[in-house]
């Protein structure tokens, strides 16, 4: 009775503790990853026309959504910051309301998820095809090194591409804010404008916002590039990549977030 | 071995002339000290450069000295020595999963033997570091089963990859060496399509392409008449013949088809179970009365080689079944 007891105690311990250790090493591994992608960034960097390709695919492909996104966001913030606002007679703050919470937090947060969904799983699964297809082997018997040549491109198009989006996120947002808030409803168009350019601080809120998004593109963009170059070559691995690298990168962007947020704004 | 012992000879001989150098300088004057060193000078270096070509021609390309390799527990290879001299074809045949691909990967430096060593033109691959094994793979073409073509780049591109990613040669002359490669593989009229246009045939036709856009010392081929139509089989075996003809390096063929390979190559290494089991000519091979060899050749279920993967016998399996019922 105690023996199987205890032998049930013990194979739960050594499954958790397996699982356990399995996800130190992959974190490892992939900190090794992150920094041979670092050092063999040189071939990305010295042939930008490498990099403006994977600029191309990440973010001039993700304009649609990230546009139509923004300005959606930005409308209904109109909608409800208006009907709060008005009730304590201050509905010319709208401008300030619906500029703060896109330049600050929804512009990078909503893009970068986004942003993940789009382009992190497009490189996913893109890499882990390669790899599943042979193309990377082939590249690697041609002696020319695939991290350098498929992995940092795409790492460097994508962090380039994150904050372009998170701004243009933020900008169109703003436009459905105004859209909403001084063309359908009616609030004064000075107030609006006016309150928002005397209230939102250039290094306290759009650089912050700014920084904020670089994170979210590096997070998404190794994450992506990683979970690729890390799937097992099959449908199956390839598939279980694509939507590791969505949750994970979704996960990391809130946690990133509120520690960002923490450390940005815990003055005010 | 052979080759050490025509270096020390050729030593020795130096040797010699340079005494009998000094012996006639003494009783004549500088003028002819000179000329006579001169020309001690002249002969040491050529019989130095014969020596050299000799010994590179003595020197298999590829040695392969007791290799043993498994994955995890799983052991693929277990001591295997083979020789691939230069200017030769040479054949690697087996069943499916006897260990042949590995082989290839292992030359190519791409798994790394867990006992014995690799040798590539006299350098073992588990002493270079990155950079060596890469300068090493600058030298080497891999033929992959099914292309491996990169599916973002025309055909154009795909040939041409090797040769923009190496050498710093105006797009001019890129483009003069890809028609020149795409025309010895008869794809010249499709370097504007994208891989997903190309059938089987000319995928692997534009693959081989691709691999000799350096003139590659070595050319390994995985599998390279799997899947392919006889006229597409027939024009990729000819291919390669001409092409190690043409090139003057070794080839490596990875196959599983006797007939066809039999009659292009010049030498064939019969793999089982991880193991040499046989080699030859294909016209000792032809001859062979080896039980492995026979079974192979004649496409023959029963013989030394198991089709069956290990399992329990197929009574049990059924008394079992029976049994539950």
């Amino acid at each position: 009775m105690f023996e199987k007891l205890f032998s049930g105690l013990r194979s739960v311990l050594t499954f958790l503790g397996r699982g356990l250790i399995d996800r130190l090493w992959r974190l490892g591994f992939a900190a090794r990853f992150f920094l041979a992608l670092l050092l063999h960034s040189g071939t990305a960097l010295r042939r930008p026309q490498l990099t403006l390709r994977e600029v191309y695919f990440s973010g001039v492909l993700s304009l649609i959504i990230i546009s139509v996104s923004g300005l959606f966001v930005g409308m209904v913030l109109g909608l409800q910051g208006y009907d709060t606002l008005q009730r304590y007679g201050s509905s010319e703050a709208l401008g300030i309301l619906v500029a703060l919470s896109l330049v600050r937090e929804l512009g990078p947060v909503v893009a970068g998820l986004l942003f993940a969904s789009r382009a992190g799983s497009a490189i996913t699964a893109e890499i882990g095809l390669m790899k599943a297809t042979e193309q990377i082997s082939a590249m690697e018997m041609m002696a020319v090194n695939p991290i350098a040549r498929v992995m940092a491109p795409r790492f460097w198009g994508g962090v380039i591409s994150m904050p372009l989006l998170a701004a243009l996120f933020s900008a169109l947002g703003v436009c459905g804010g105004w859209l909403v808030g001084v063309v359908l409803i009616g609030v004064d168009d000075g107030a609006f404008w006016g309150q928002m350019q005397a209230t939102v601080d250039f290094r306290q809120d759009i650089v912050n916002g700014v920084i904020k998004s670089v994170v979210f593109g590096v997070a998404v963009s190794l994450i992506a590039v990683f979970e690729g170059f890390d799937a097992p070559p099959t449908a199956e691995g390839v598939s279980r990549a694509t939507t590791r690298t969505v949750v994970t990168s979704s996960l990391a962007i809130l946690a990133l977030d509120f520690v960002l947020t923490a450390f940005m704004f815990r003055g005010i | 071995m052979r080759a050490s012992l025509h270096l020390k000879g050729v030593k020795n001989a130096d040797f010699d002339l340079q005494r009998v150098g000094h012996r006639l300088t003494r009783p004549t004057g500088t003028s002819l000290s000179f000329a006579v060193m001169m020309s001690c000078c002249l002969v040491e270096s050529r019989l130095y450069t014969l020596a050299y070509d000799f010994a590179v021609d003595a020197q298999p390309l590829v040695s392969i000295d007791n290799v043993s390799f498994a994955y995890d527990r799983r052991v693929i290879l277990k001591g295997v020595s083979l020789s691939i001299p230069r200017g030769r074809l040479v054949a690697i045949m087996g069943a499916s999963g006897c260990g042949k691909t590995t082989l290839l990967r292992l030359i190519g430096a791409q798994i790394m033997p867990s006992q014995g060593e690799v040798r590539i033109d006299g350098a073992a691959t588990h002493t270079l570091d990155q950079d060596g094994i890469f300068a090493l793979r600058r030298r080497m073409g891999l033929l992959f089963q099914f292309g491996a073509l990169f599916t973002d780049m025309s055909v154009f591109d795909n040939v041409a990859f090797q040769i923009r990613e190496h050498t710093d040669l105006p797009e001019s002359m890129v483009r003069d060496l890809v028609m020149l490669k795409l025309q010895a593989v008869g794809l010249r009229g499709a370097q504007d399509l994208m891989p997903g246009e190309l059938s089987g045939g000319m995928a692997r036709r534009v693959a081989l392409a691709r691999a000799i856009a350096l003139d590659p010392v070595l050319m390994m081929y995985d599998e390279p008449f799997t899947g392919l139509d006889p006229l597409s089989l027939g024009v990729i075996g000819q291919l390669i013949r001409k092409l190690n003809d043409a090139l003057g390096g070794s080839s490596i063929i990875v196959t599983h088809d006797v007939q066809e390979s039999l009659q292009l190559v010049d030498y064939v290494y019969f793999v089982s179970d991880g193991r040499i089991v046989a080699q030859g000519t294909p016209d000792e091979i032809r001859a062979s009365n080896d039980p492995w060899v026979h079974q192979f050749i004649w496409a023959q279920t029963d013989g030394p080689v198991p089709f069956h993967y290990p399992a329990r016998p197929m009574r049990d399996v059924m008394l079992r079944s029976a049994r539950r019922v």
